[in-house]
């Protein structure tokens, strides 16, 4: 559905995008991971016709991007980052103006409107504007407004951005519903646990160069920043402790062990029956699985808080 | 997609949307006839005397609301524009041209609506302006046939300075700064034209502007054709003005819609 190589762009001397290949099957859910400025925006602009690309080559939807953009505009839909809706229109009105600007008729419009509304449960709220919307209704009209041209393949820019969490699953089961209609989804995010829920692939995008792609799966068993945190009662069950364990990080202070674990039971019971067997107690156990900084810090070397001390 | 029944029936679906803004923002619209009125009711009735007085006999009546209430139609034209650039700048703002420039719309449609709108918009706040003017004792002289060639002078400048607002609204990066854009058509260009006094009269620098700038020959020709005083070659250059300002503002609008949206991508880049 998507297929681009080396794709580059740049604004003055900065370097946004440096050589992205990538590709997306159809029906499935990409997801193009990164932090702030990364340049996950510009590669959504550059795909759907808004920027042009200093460079390289992409076909989106069949057709080629810098020779066919209005083939390829037809069969696209974009909900950005900040929600595209007319503020002086309702949001029933902001679906009629999508229906009118795809050319359906009078009817087929009201029709495709109102499926819509109730749909993203925006009927009670249909005849008032957005700017009395909450974020997460703000979000779910912008892209029923998307959805108006019934397209193939739909952008989202970072989708739950700025959502409360339980917007954000609402968001997520409309993204799924979405898929399970045969649409193709490239979404960006800068958290690791949506684009694990929701894509089928993920590539990481840092400073302009995809740094790795693959299935969630994959890449988090590249990450080895999930460990258990073990509590100690005192100093001389921390010593034992970490004779037992080996290879672990200690921290005398806090009386804690830090093992790494790849997050499964079976190593979480590997852990613990070890610690049971040298009989040594333990006073409090957690489990941190990798979050976003760990798989920039695996990927890259650097995490995206510590930006600015490794350069 | 970009056939010419597409174009316009994308324009017309555009030209509704302004509409309903204007209908929906009526503080920005009415705005657009207050700031005339109030102009026109200042040199009436608080600078009238004197400015009269300086003129002499020109008017054909003798009165200064004769001389002053042509320059002061004129004068919405720039307002009613100014609208138009912040509208399209807040637009611009809230991301849904962004989203335009991704649908397969005829690409045009998104200007051609808005100048149309704007053209709508302000020929109503000229009529406006007009039948205060009538009441506050403006008497032209004008036969049905002036009337309509001052209107159409009237519409062509609002038309051209339409399409230089539209750039503005462009290029301005918030909606103050586009409304400062358009201070150029709302005020300073009007105070350096012949609309209060004769160019005559100004210092001789002010006075090589005022005779050389689109102001002066669009409101010396409203004015010939409604008081029936001579117009002499102002129409010829009022027009002139008129097709070369909407033909540089037109391809100029175009060229800074069709270019990367700069300011868009920075931000998001941030």
């Amino acid at each position: 559905m998507i297929e681009t190589r080396g794709l580059r762009k740049s604004f003055g001397d900065h370097m946004v995008l440096d050589g992205i290949d990538l590709e997306v099957a159809a029906g499935t859910v990409f997801a193009l991971l990164g932090p702030n400025g990364a340049g996950k925006t510009t590669m959504v602009q550059i795909l759907s016709t808004l920027i042009d690309a200093d460079g390289g080559e992409a076909r989106v939807a069949g057709h080629d991007l810098a020779r066919e953009p209005d083939a390829v505009r037809a069969a696209i839909g974009v909900t950005g980052q900040f929600s595209a809706v007319d503020n002086l229109l309702t949001g029933e009105e902001n679906l009629l103006l999508m229906a009118d600007l795809h050319h359906l008729g009078r009817s087929e419009g009201r029709k495709r409107a109102a499926a819509l509304l109730d749909r993203f449960d925006l009927v009670d709220a249909a005849k008032q504007k957005p700017a009395t919307y909450s974020g997460g209704m703000r979000r779910r009209l912008d892209l029923a407004m998307t959805l108006v041209g019934d397209p193939r393949l739909i952008f989202l820019d970072e989708p739950t951005a700025g959502l409360d969490p339980r917007s954000r699953h609402t968001m997520w089961q409309i993204i799924r519903d979405l898929v399970a209609g045969g649409v193709t989804i490239f979404l960006t995010t800068q958290y690791l646990d949506e684009a694990d829920e929701l894509a089928g692939r993920i590539a990481v995008l840092d400073r302009g160069k995809l740094v790795a792609q693959g299935t969630p799966d994959e890449l988090k068993r590249r990450i080895p920043g999930g460990h258990v945190r073990l509590q100690f009662a005192n100093a001389s069950g921390l010593e034992w402790g970490a004779r037992t364990l080996g290879e672990v990080m200690r921290d005398d202070d806090a009386l804690t062990l830090q093992v790494p674990t790849d997050g499964s039971v079976r190593s979480l019971k590997a852990v613990l029956d070890r610690l049971d067997q040298a009989a040594i107690p333990v006073d409090g156990l957690s489990v941190h699985t990798p979050d976003l900084d760990d798989v920039f810090f695996a990927l890259t070397g650097h995490t995206d808080a510590q930006k600015g001390n490794l350069r | 997609m970009s056939t010419p029944s597409y174009a316009l029936r994308d324009s017309a679906t555009m030209l509704r949307r302004d509409v309903r803004h204007s209908l929906r923002n009526p503080s920005m619209t009415l705005s657009g006839v207050l700031t005339p009125v109030v102009t026109l009711a200042l040199f009436i009735y608080v600078f009238g005397g004197t400015l009269g007085a300086g003129l002499g006999g020109l008017a054909h009546s003798g009165s200064y609301i004769d001389y002053v209430a042509p320059a002061i139609i004129i004068m919405t034209i720039g307002s009613g524009v100014s609208t138009t650039a912040v509208n399209l700048c807040m637009d611009m703002a809230e991301g849904i041209i962004a989203r335009f420039r991704t649908m397969a719309i005829a690409r045009a449609s998104v200007l051609t609506g808005l100048v149309l709108g704007s053209l709508i918009r302000t020929m109503i706040s000229n009529g406006i302006v007009i039948g205060v003017a009538l009441l506050m004792g403006f008497r032209p002289a004008a036969d049905l046939v002036a009337w309509i060639a001052a209107l159409g002078v009237i519409a062509l400048f609002t038309l051209a300075l339409t399409w230089m607002a539209v750039v503005f609204g462009l290029i301005g990066k918030t909606p103050a700064g586009a409304n400062g854009l358009s201070l150029i058509f709302q005020l300073i260009l009007p105070f350096t034209s012949s609309a209060f006094v004769r160019p005559g009269s100004m210092p001789s620098g002010i006075r090589w502007f005022a005779e050389y700038q689109p102001f002066t020959p669009v409101i010396d020709t409203v004015r010939g054709l409604l008081l029936g005083t001579p117009i002499g070659n102002s129409a010829a250059l009022a027009v002139a003005w008129c097709v070369g300002l909407t033909v540089v503002g037109y391809l100029w609008a175009r060229a800074v819609y069709n270019r990367n949206s700069v300011a868009y991508n920075l931000s998001a880049v941030r």
